[in-house]
């Protein structure tokens, strides 16, 4: 590989060649504010935030598109390239709503960082606002075209990471909009509601919709019994909204906040992700030993399930008919635990806390009413839940460490990886591998199927048999795995994430979320499920009691009713 | 979706689109043809240009959307055209476009319901001597008033 040195704020570096000036200057220790930039992703030059002047060029180049040169002397901070970035930030202010004190993303906006690190002080200008509708069609995300930019970040998370292309630059000029083809609302095209767009808007544009009046309002009634379910990924996240370092285990101090907050009942989607894996698991079994339907694709994910249900409506009969974990929860609190504690479930009101905004989708689903009532009643997202948190005046990073509530609150390492990619597979391999050959695993740990790499695939011996196993995360390796399945190629067992990294990457997590913050959050799921007693989801004794008292076993009668569902194709258009 | 008054052309726009099956950079050619043919680009020959050449639909409403020369209206039998050129417009083609809207109840870029005019907004038709210039049909009518030209339109029923 060639490389080529050149000097930037006088500073020599080497670089290989082909690298952005952008990315020489990060490696001299120089710092270029960017806005449209998302490494990988989006790198248009469309914002000309990162402007530099390049000695013998006539006019300032966009660092984060613009090649290095052998020679090349770059200047980015001088007069000039001040003054460009400040009218070109004064222009993006020239018509956006200056709401800041009440925006959703006030104290985390790049635009409005930005705006204070340039030293803007006026905005000169008043440009043509336009006057699109806010989009609040869909149960998860709200879009607010006003506060737009314009920067497209959006539109290629959603084309070159999902591979969905719900949205789209329409229109010209001022009145320029990204919105569905047709402007269209959201709801009524084939967006999977995975919210990876509301992770990277670089503003208020893009956001979750937020239930927690709702759920303040359920807490206050004394007449609502409420309780409150944690996603795995949420408790290696939240800490990130309080200062702590991405990745950190937070889960006691979370459990002690819900409690502050006054939900009565304080349980663990873990619990529910290892009953999850005891009929998943007992379906793959039986597929594979009674001629089922092979390759078996999980179906955890709601923002994969709406995406099979839209592009690949064909391979439906792969899906495993199991519930999501925070499904499967919210049928059993509202039966099994109802029953045992004595409340009525009419005044139970099941809340989750999730990494996800397509959870609020899924729990709103016709099919998951299983209990006799909406099974889960109101989906908060991490994000939301750390502005209850604030808005209680909680000091978080005080709390003591709590404990979950029995029963619903016990679980175990398999359920805990449930939040990274490969973490389905992996806990299900534990389980399918000791029921079927009543052995002993010699090892818990299936490494080939953790971490980033896009697909991951493995074989497992299984008494004999030659399992094929495959992990696919984002829309758009799953989609690339589908069609090798299309094309013929064998697998007995898949699983499939809509976003990156698994749910620690999901569309509710904290902002910001990027590649480095999704392996801190992986690393923390993965040492909390080496710090679990018991690592084996049939092991857990909370869960073998519910099988006793209450659904018998695995795929019985009473587990297809309250566990199991169907799903529809939806369509393209 | 809305009904496409395509009809018996459905045939020959599949032909066209077979002709460039997955091939999404010909998307504008093939935009330009199915619009030649049909006059227009509904939803329904958007979804099946998208389908046929491998690109989303919301790829193909954006460069739609783009240029101005797409519409996802079908005309009108009397297309009606006002310059907005520079020439045109110091002499007064917007006070022309404005009758002309409030005469026919629509905005530029629109068709009446009953089907018979549309209007829309061109620049420069290289008549500037002329201006303000309108055209109905391709057939030009110079130095228009905002009365003259409702008086033209009156030839066209």
């Amino acid at each position: 590989m060639s490389t080529v040195t050149l000097t930037i704020d006088n500073v020599q570096v080497e670089v290989e060649a082909g690298t952005t000036i952008l990315k020489a200057a990060e490696k001299a220790g120089i710092h270029i504010p960017t806005l449209c930039y998302l490494e990988g992703i989006n790198e248009i030059g469309a914002c000309r935030v990162c402007v530099v002047e390049v000695e013998g060029a006539k006019t300032l180049m966009a660092s984060c598109v613009a090649p290095v040169a052998q020679g090349m002397v770059v200047r980015t901070n001088t007069p000039r390239v001040r003054a460009a970035r400040r009218l070109n930030v004064e222009l993006l202010l020239s018509n956006h709503p200056m709401e800041c004190p009440t925006c959703i993303r006030n104290l985390n906006c790049e635009l409005q960082s930005l705006a204070q690190s340039l030293g803007i002080r006026q905005v000169r200008f008043e440009g043509r606002k336009v006057d699109y509708p806010k989009d609040t069609s869909t149960p998860a995300l709200v879009r607010d075209p006003q506060k737009c930019i314009l920067c497209r970040r959006c539109v290629a998370v959603c084309e070159k990471v999902q591979g969905v292309k719900a949205i789209a630059p329409l229109e010209r000029g001022f009145d320029t909009v990204i919105a569905p083809a047709f402007q269209e609302p959201l709801y009524e095209v084939a967006c999977v509601e995975c919210g990876q767009c509301t992770l990277v808007c670089p503003v208020g544009a893009l956001y979750e919709k937020d239930y927690t009046n709702e759920v303040w309002a359920a807490l206050a009634d004394p007449d609502k019994f409420v309780v409150v379910q944690t996603a795995p990924a949420t408790r290696v996240s939240i800490g990130q909204e309080f200062g702590l370092p991405p990745g950190s285990i937070n889960t006691g101090q979370m459990v002690a906040a819900l409690r502050r907050l006054g939900f009565d009942r304080v349980f663990d989607t873990d619990f529910a992700a290892d009953l999850t894996i005891m009929e998943e698991g007992s379906e793959f079994i039986q597929r594979l030993t009674k001629g089922g339907v092979l390759p078996l694709l999980t179906s955890c994910s709601p923002g994969w399930i709406k995406f099979i249900e839209h592009f690949y409506p064909e391979l439906l009969p792969n899906l495993s008919t199991c519930k999501s974990p925070q499904q499967m929860f919210g049928a059993v609190a509202k039966t099994f635990y109802a029953q045992k504690a004595g409340i009525d479930p009419a005044k139970m009101v099941v809340v989750s806390i999730m990494p996800c905004t397509a959870k609020k989708f899924e729990c709103q689903r016709p099919e998951m009413r299983d209990s006799g009532y909406q099974d889960v009643d109101y989906v908060l997202t991490t994000r939301e839940l750390a502005r209850m948190i604030k808005e209680a005046g909680i000091d978080f990073t005080a709390l003591p460490e709590e404990q979950y509530d029995d029963p619903l609150g016990e679980s175990t390492g398999a359920a805990v990886i449930f939040g990274a990619t490969g973490g389905v597979m992996e806990a299900a391999l534990r389980t399918a591998y000791e029921l079927i050959t009543g052995k002993e695993l010699p090892s818990l740990d299936f490494y080939e199927v953790r971490g980033l790499k896009g697909i991951k695939e493995a074989v497992v011996n299984i008494d004999g048999t030659q399992v094929r196993v495959a992990v696919a995360h984002s829309l758009g390796h799953a989609r690339q795995l589908l069609e090798r399945v299309k094309a013929g190629e064998q697998y007995h067992f898949i699983e499939i994430m809509c976003c990156p990294g698994g749910c620690i990457g999901g569309g509710g997590q904290p902002i910001p979320t990027n590649t480095e913050i999704r392996a801190q959050r992986i690393a923390g799921i993965y040492n909390a499920d080496k710090n679990m007693p018991v690592r084996k989801s049939h092991e857990n004794p909370s869960i073998q009691a519910l099988y006793r008292e209450f659904l018998g076993h695995p795929l019985s009668e009473k587990s297809h009713h309250l566990l199991h569902t169907h799903y529809t194709p939806r369509g393209k258009y | 979706m809305e009904a496409c008054k395509c009809g018996e052309k459905w045939q020959e726009l599949d032909k066209i689109i077979a002709a460039h099956r997955n091939r999404p950079q010909d998307l504008i050619e093939v935009l330009h043809k199915a619009q030649e043919l049909i006059g227009y680009l509904p939803k329904k020959v958007q979804v099946a240009i998208a389908e046929g050449l491998g690109v989303s639909l919301s790829e193909v409403y954006s460069v739609v959307s783009f240029y101005a020369h797409f519409t996802t209206k079908p005309k009108g039998k009397y297309q009606i055209s006002i310059c907005k050129g520079t020439a045109c417009y110091v002499k007064g083609s917007p006070q022309i476009l404005e009758r002309l809207e409030k005469e026919l109840g629509i905005k530029a870029g629109d068709s009446t319901d009953d089907g018979r005019y549309s209007l829309e907004v061109v620049r420069c038709l290289g008549a500037c001597g002329l201006g303000p210039v309108m055209t109905v049909n391709k057939r030009a009518y110079g130095l228009m008033k905002p009365e003259k030209a409702v008086a033209v339109l009156q030839q066209y029923q």
